[in-house]
Order: structure tokens, then C-alpha cells, then sequence
């Protein structure tokens, strides 16, 4: 098992903090992230503002409608798509489970013979670590989307739903390709990608199984739809004998009438672009007389999301994997990327779904650990409520009994005083006393701070200092004020 | 037209920026409207809402519901806490409907307006208002929940010897969050500290906003960094520049 399945597989629960600190203690990996982030958020907002300016918020919450309305009835959706599909020649399957996904894919290697494997960008053989399962069983993997390929070559896990190495620079994956690959050092990105294509060449060539997801099953064709700009996973489904796409049960949209709603709005959020360079649309497996794969094979894999079918939590599998929350969130930026998250996937998106994927007690931080000041919310193309659904988490882990004894106690006892005026007044009013007592500085208009606060406040100044309390409330201020 | 006003200062303002709720009355006065503190508001739940505790959360719904019952009008300096009204009330009666009912927090909603929003709809800044200086608007995240954008900009436009500067990255969120800020200070501070270089970088030396959450960690964060910013709410800068209030103090 490689390192970098440490970082997506933490030991459980996961504890946030240790991540984070180092992340803010990496300069460069600080800076990566940010310039990173800042642009792709930029481009994305100019990019969608571009094509459908003040008609941009309707598109988001139509394909949202559109993505819950198939959620909805996904049943009548799925078996549509598992119909048509088989009719249409594809062999599909179905998983309960992530390891029962990479049981069927190993099955189908096996009984075809398979010896190596070339795989484009999927975040579900992610979830289900497929590519070590492959390893075991005696069939080595390349990935094939560069981003992806740079992080194997170094043992190293995805930071981001898109764009995997975010949190490298070129001159790391320069090292890595002379270390690995026995290339000469270059930093200039062109010659990079030219010795990571003739690496892959020969590998598209000899590898008898290619592995990728899918973006969208399109029910009623039964058609699967690949969205890329490297053309990796094109090559991955033409040149190896063998084809399987592990998939997600939630990527089914109702038909190809709705699908160019969908790229524009991938293509905008992901990456700026107005469409992605290679967008394929595969129906069945090969047809006499053409090329292909011998073998056509969709694994629809469940892996804990029927359990978010239910109501509260639905909107959640709207999600197309764009990657415009973790760009657009200030959180995943100071965090240094997604290795934070200690999960498959990151940011704000991450935060909500990793928790109901794997369970909410063993990532207890991921929900809190936002200041829910929503560029979440705006960004995202099918308009999931993150802020709402991190809400929701929170009250959860308060009824399952997670917060501290001493958390509980000061909420409880802020709850028990705002609901009587009287004591209310009395609780604000000994804490600013006490407060102003404690404080430690001193400004030039007087006003009393702290550059050490006691107790919980501790982590705040820190880094900055803390007002204290104004020498009288409003309160106390407002009796005259009334009468002037 | 004389609207009946009550004034809805927040629990952060009522102990951290008192002056503001001062500013906000003595303006609110003048344009002739009708001022009232109703004296048994509290907190509007924000920070039990936000840690989990939404049934709480409700009771102090429902409180602020009846205590803000009978006025045409609920202003507040807070977007943050406007926004916890218009944007979680509603919510909070839909979830706990035996606690809060959907017709209080509905009227409730109806009628709560962020400061800047309230101005806007009713004839802004009075002529005359006079306020020296080079100042930065933060624009709250809250407040883009509630859909404002350039409100603050705009009302204070009217402002005379007043010059606005932009500031890099508006949009970022200043990493305060209510408790975020103290349970995540790794996360936190860094996002505070981008405000800081964007201050610094922007050539004001004021910074406007009616967040009192925001403005404690922004001007923390600059207080450390050896930046002098002043902090003011707009409706601080109004009275001020009405002779409302004595300008006093800051950079």
C-alpha cells in the first residue's frame, strides 16, 4: 500500500488540527494552493459570467432541479439505464459495496486475462482504492491523467476533486521524472507533458485493461458520458482490450436533451473553459466491423449513497465532481489543499459528504472546521446548500452526544440566558466586568484589549489581539438616549 | 413617512460596539422615523444555531419574534444577524413547528432589514453629511446571503469628503465564523491575515462595517500586525458626519 493511502485513509476518527498546522507552516504549499485557487475561481466566475451573466443563478438551480428531480426517482432512472445499456451491448453490473466494486472488476480481469491496466481519472476508484486491489492481484495500474500520474510517481494521494497535484509545482514533478522516469531535468511544463505522453504511449499500447468513471449515464439512450482534456480516458477505453467503468450510482441524468446544460456548466466551474477538449458520449460496446474493446463493462457502485437518498440529505448527490467549492472556499485554501481533509474528497463538498459517506463520528471536525461564509453555496453549479448541510451535521453531532462536556455546558447555558431578558442582562453584564478586569492592554482611545486571552479564546490571540468589552453597553447607554 | 422602528442590536454589538446602536438611533431620528429599543431582546440564536444546537436556536427565535412584534420596521447594523433571521427562521419553524410557528417568523422576516438596505429604500444619507477620510467597505459574507452587494457603497456615496477605496480579494470571508474563529485559529487567523495585507495594501485607513464579529477580528488582526485601521459602522460615519456624534478616536 502506497504512502498516499495514509492521507485519504487517516486512522479513525480523524483529528484535523495536526494536518492543518503543518499545512500552515509549508510556505510553498501555501502559496501553491493560494494562487491556484484564487485563479481557478476567478476564471470560473469570469467564465460564467461571460457565457450567461444574470441568467447564471437560474442555470445552477435548473440543473439542480434537474439532478433532484432524477434523484427523486432514481429508481425508474437507474433501470432505465441498466435497460438500455444492456441492450445496447454494455455489461453492467451492480455493487453494494466499495469492496464488492473492486471484487467485480478483479473478476472481470481475471477471467479475461488482464496483466496490466491503464486508468483515467476517477474519484470512485478512489473511494474504493481499486488501484491497490489491481497491485495485489499481480496488475499493475498507470494513471493516465497527468495530474494523477505526477502524484503516483511519488506515492502521494489527490488534494483535489480536478486537479489531483494542486498542491505540487513543477519543479517537484521535474525531480520526480528524473527520479522515476530517468528523464532530464526540465521545468518548462511542455517538455513535462512530452515525457509523461511517451511514458503513456507505450502503456496505452501494451495494457489489456482500462479503467475510468463516468460524469453522466444518460438513461434513456443508456448511454456514458467522458469528460476530459488530456484524452487519456478516450485512449483508456480504446487501446486495452477490456473496458470498465466503475460509476456512481448518482451520475444519471435523464437524457442526452439535458447533457449540454450539464457540460457548460462542468466545463465553466471546473476549469473555466466553455466545453471540455474531449467530451465523449459511449453507447454499448463495439459494433461489428469497429474498433473497441472487446469487452464493455459499467460497475455501478453504491457504496453508502442509497443511505443519502434519504430526504434531508438527497441534495447531496446532486454533486458532478467539479471541484468549484474547494477553488472558491477560504478553508480548503489555509488548509493547505485537500490533504487536510484525510479523505477521498475535500473542501466544502468533502466536509458534508465525507462525514455521511463514512460516518459522522469518525470525522467530527470536518463539519465545523468552516466559517460558513457560503462562497460554497454561490459556486455550485447544481446549488447544494453546503452551509445548510453543515448546519445539519453539527445538530447531529450535538444529539450524538460529540461535543464536550464543557462545550455543552456553555451552550446550554447561553441558550437558558437569552431566553429571559433579566438574565440576560445580568450574565452580558458580569461578563464585560470581568472581562475589562482581565484584559491586558490598553489602547490609544483607551479601549482595553487582550494580546493573551485566558481559557478558550487562547487560540485567537494567538495571531491577533481581542477587544474586550466597551466600558458600557448599549444597553446601559440606551436609558439616556431614549430620553435625549 | 414616520416609520415605527425597533432597533435590533445584536449581542456581539450590545457589549463590543455599543456606539453603533448610539449612531444608528440618533440617524434613524433625524431622517423623523420613530426609534424604540425594545429592552427584552437578547441574541437571535446565531451562535447555538451554528454550534449544533438548533432546538435552542428556536427558543430564541421565538423570543425575538414576540419582542419585535408591533413595529413596522426591525434595523440592524448586523448582516450576520439579519441574515440569521431572513435566511434560519423560516428554516427553524419548518423543523421545529411546535417550538416556533412559520407565521411569527414569516411576519418577523417581512420586516427585518440590514442598515444600508433600510437607508436605501428610504431616501438615504440627508444632504450636508460631511465625513473626512480614505475608507475600505468589508463586505460581509452574510450580507451577500441576504443578497446586498454595493449597499454600503452606495449609501455612503452620499457622503461628502468621504473617499472609498476597493479592497483585494472582497469576497474572501475574513475567517471570524463566531466560534470557528477560536476553535480553528490555524484556519482563521491565515484568512484574517489576507485582510490585513489587503488593507494595507489598499491605502485606507479606515475600514467600514457593521458586523461587530468581522470588525473585532479584522482590526485584531491589524492591531497585531502593527496596522492602525479605525473601524466604523456606516451609520457610526453618518451621525458622525451629521454632527450626530463627536468623531472621535481611530486612525
Amino acid at each position: 500500500m502506497s504512502a498516499g493511502h495514509e492521507i485519504l485513509f487517516p486512522r479513525l476518527p480523524y483529528d484535523m488540527a495536526p494536518r492543518v498546522g503543518r499545512a500552515r507552516g509549508d510556505i510553498s504549499l501555501q502559496q501553491f494552493v493560494h494562487q491556484a485557487t484564487r485563479s481557478k475561481d476567478a476564471g470560473r466566475r469570469g467564465a460564467m459570467q461571460e457565457a450567461f451573466g444574470e441568467r447564471a443563478d437560474d442555470l445552477r438551480r435548473l440543473a439542480g432541479e434537474i439532478k433532484q428531480h432524477t434523484l427523486d426517482h432514481l429508481d425508474h432512472y437507474l433501470g432505465l439505464w441498466i435497460e438500455r445499456a444492456r441492450a445496447a451491448g454494455t455489461t453492467v453490473h451492480v455493487a453494494e459495496t466499495a469492496e464488492e466494486a473492486n471484487e467485480i472488476c478483479l473478476a472481470i480481469a481475471k477471467r479475461a486475462g488482464c496483466t496490466t491496466c491503464v486508468k483515467s481519472k476517477s474519484m470512485v476508484t478512489e473511494e474504493t482504492g481499486l488501484l491497490a486491489k489491481l497491485a495485489a492481484a499481480g496488475i499493475p495500474t498507470l494513471e493516465t491523467d497527468l495530474g494523477e500520474f505526477i502524484v503516483q510517481l511519488d506515492g502521494d494521494a489527490p488534494s483535489h476533486i480536478v486537479t489531483p497535484m494542486i498542491h505540487k509545482d513543477r519543479r517537484s514533478v521535474a525531480r520526480a521524472f528524473v527520479r522515476e522516469l530517468s528523464a532530464a531535468y526540465t521545468e518548462d511544463p511542455r517538455a513535462l507533458t512530452m515525457i509523461a505522453r511517451e511514458h503513456m504511449r507505450t502503456s496505452f499500447h501494451r495494457a489489456d485493461l482500462g479503467v475510468t468513471g463516468a460524469n453522466f449515464l444518460l438513461a434513456e439512450s443508456g448511454g456514458l458520458v467522458l469528460c476530459t482534456n488530456e484524452g487519456n480516458a478516450d485512449l483508456t477505453v480504446a487501446c486495452p482490450r477490456v473496458h470498465v467503468a466503475m460509476v456512481g450510482i448518482e451520475k444519471v441524468i435523464p437524457s442526452v436533451r439535458e447533457l449540454p446544460l450539464f457540460l457548460k456548466l462542468l466545463a465553466r466551474s471546473a476549469t473555466a473553459q466553455p466545453i471540455t477538449v474531449y467530451t465523449t458520449v459511449l453507447t454499448g460496446g463495439r459494433r461489428e466491423g469497429e474498433d473497441g474493446p472487446e469487452e464493455s463493462h459499467v460497475i455501478l457502485v453504491d457504496a453508502g449513497r442509497t443511505k443519502l437518498l434519504r430526504e434531508e440529505a438527497r441534495e447531496l448527490l446532486r454533486c458532478i465532481r467539479c471541484g468549484a467549492c474547494l477553488n472558491a472556499c477560504p478553508v480548503y485554501r489555509k488548509a493547505g489543499g485537500g490533504h487536510a481533509y484525510g479523505a477521498v474528497y475535500s473542501g466544502p463538498i468533502g466536509a458534508v459528504l465525507t462525514p455521511e459517506l463514512r460516518g459522522l463520528m469518525n470525522y467530527p471536525d470536518l463539519p465545523h472546521a468552516s466559517s460558513l461564509c457560503g462562497a460554497c453555496f454561490e459556486a455550485c453549479p447544481v446549488a447544494i446548500d453546503i452551509p445548510h448541510h453543515l448546519l445539519r451535521l453539527r445538530s447531529a453531532l450535538v444529539a450524538s452526544g460529540a461535543p464536550t462536556l464543557r462545550e455543552r455546558a456553555v451552550m446550554r447555558l447561553w441558550g437558558w440566558a437569552l431566553r429571559s431578558p433579566a438574565r440576560y442582562r445580568v450574565m452580558a453584564r458580569v461578563a464585560a466586568w470581568v472581562l475589562r478586569r482581565l484584559a491586558d492592554a490598553r489602547d490609544e482611545n483607551g479601549g482595553l484589549w487582550f494580546r493573551e486571552a485566558p481559557g478558550p479564546a487562547g487560540g485567537w490571540t494567538r495571531d491577533r489581539d481581542l477587544p474586550a468589552p466597551a466600558e458600557r453597553s448599549f444597553r446601559e447607554l440606551w436609558a439616556q438616549e431614549e430620553s435625549r | 413617512m414616520s416609520v415605527k422602528i425597533a432597533l435590533f442590536i445584536t449581542c456581539l454589538a450590545d457589549v463590543f460596539s455599543p456606539r453603533s446602536g448610539i449612531a444608528m438611533t440618533r440617524v434613524l431620528r433625524r431622517l423623523g422615523h420613530q426609534v424604540d429599543f425594545p429592552t427584552d431582546q437578547t441574541c437571535c440564536g446565531q451562535p447555538l444555531l451554528n454550534n449544533g444546537f438548533a432546538k435552542d436556536a428556536a427558543r430564541a427565535a421565538r423570543a425575538m419574534c414576540g419582542v419585535m412584534e408591533g413595529y413596522d420596521a426591525v434595523v440592524t447594523a448586523s448582516a450576520s444577524c439579519a441574515s440569521m433571521i431572513r435566511e434560519h427562521y423560516p428554516r427553524l419553524a419548518a423543523e421545529h413547528p411546535d417550538i416556533l410557528t412559520e407565521v411569527a417568523a414569516r411576519r418577523l422576516v417581512s420586516h427585518t432589514f440590514e442598515f444600508c438596505e433600510f437607508m436605501l429604500g428610504r431616501g438615504g444619507v440627508p444632504a450636508g453629511c460631511r465625513w473626512d477620510g480614505v475608507a475600505a467597505v468589508h463586505r460581509s459574507c452574510h450580507g451577500r446571503a441576504l443578497g446586498l452587494t454595493d449597499e454600503a457603497e452606495r449609501v455612503l456615496g452620499r457622503v461628502e469628503g468621504l473617499r472609498l477605496v476597493g479592497l483585494a480579494n472582497s469576497e474572501q470571508c475574513c475567517g471570524f465564523g463566531g466560534t470557528f474563529s477560536v476553535k480553528y485559529p490555524d484556519l482563521s487567523a491565515p484568512m484574517a491575515s489576507d485582510k490585513v495585507s489587503a488593507l494595507r495594501a489598499s491605502g485606507a485607513r479606515w475600514l467600514v462595517t457593521g458586523d461587530t464579529g468581522c470588525a473585532m477580528n479584522i482590526q485584531g488582526a491589524c492591531r497585531r500586525a502593527g496596522l492602525v485601521i479605525g473601524v466604523r459602522s456606516v451609520p457610526e460615519i453618518i451621525a458622525e458626519g451629521l454632527g450626530l456624534l463627536p468623531r472621535e478616536g481611530g486612525a
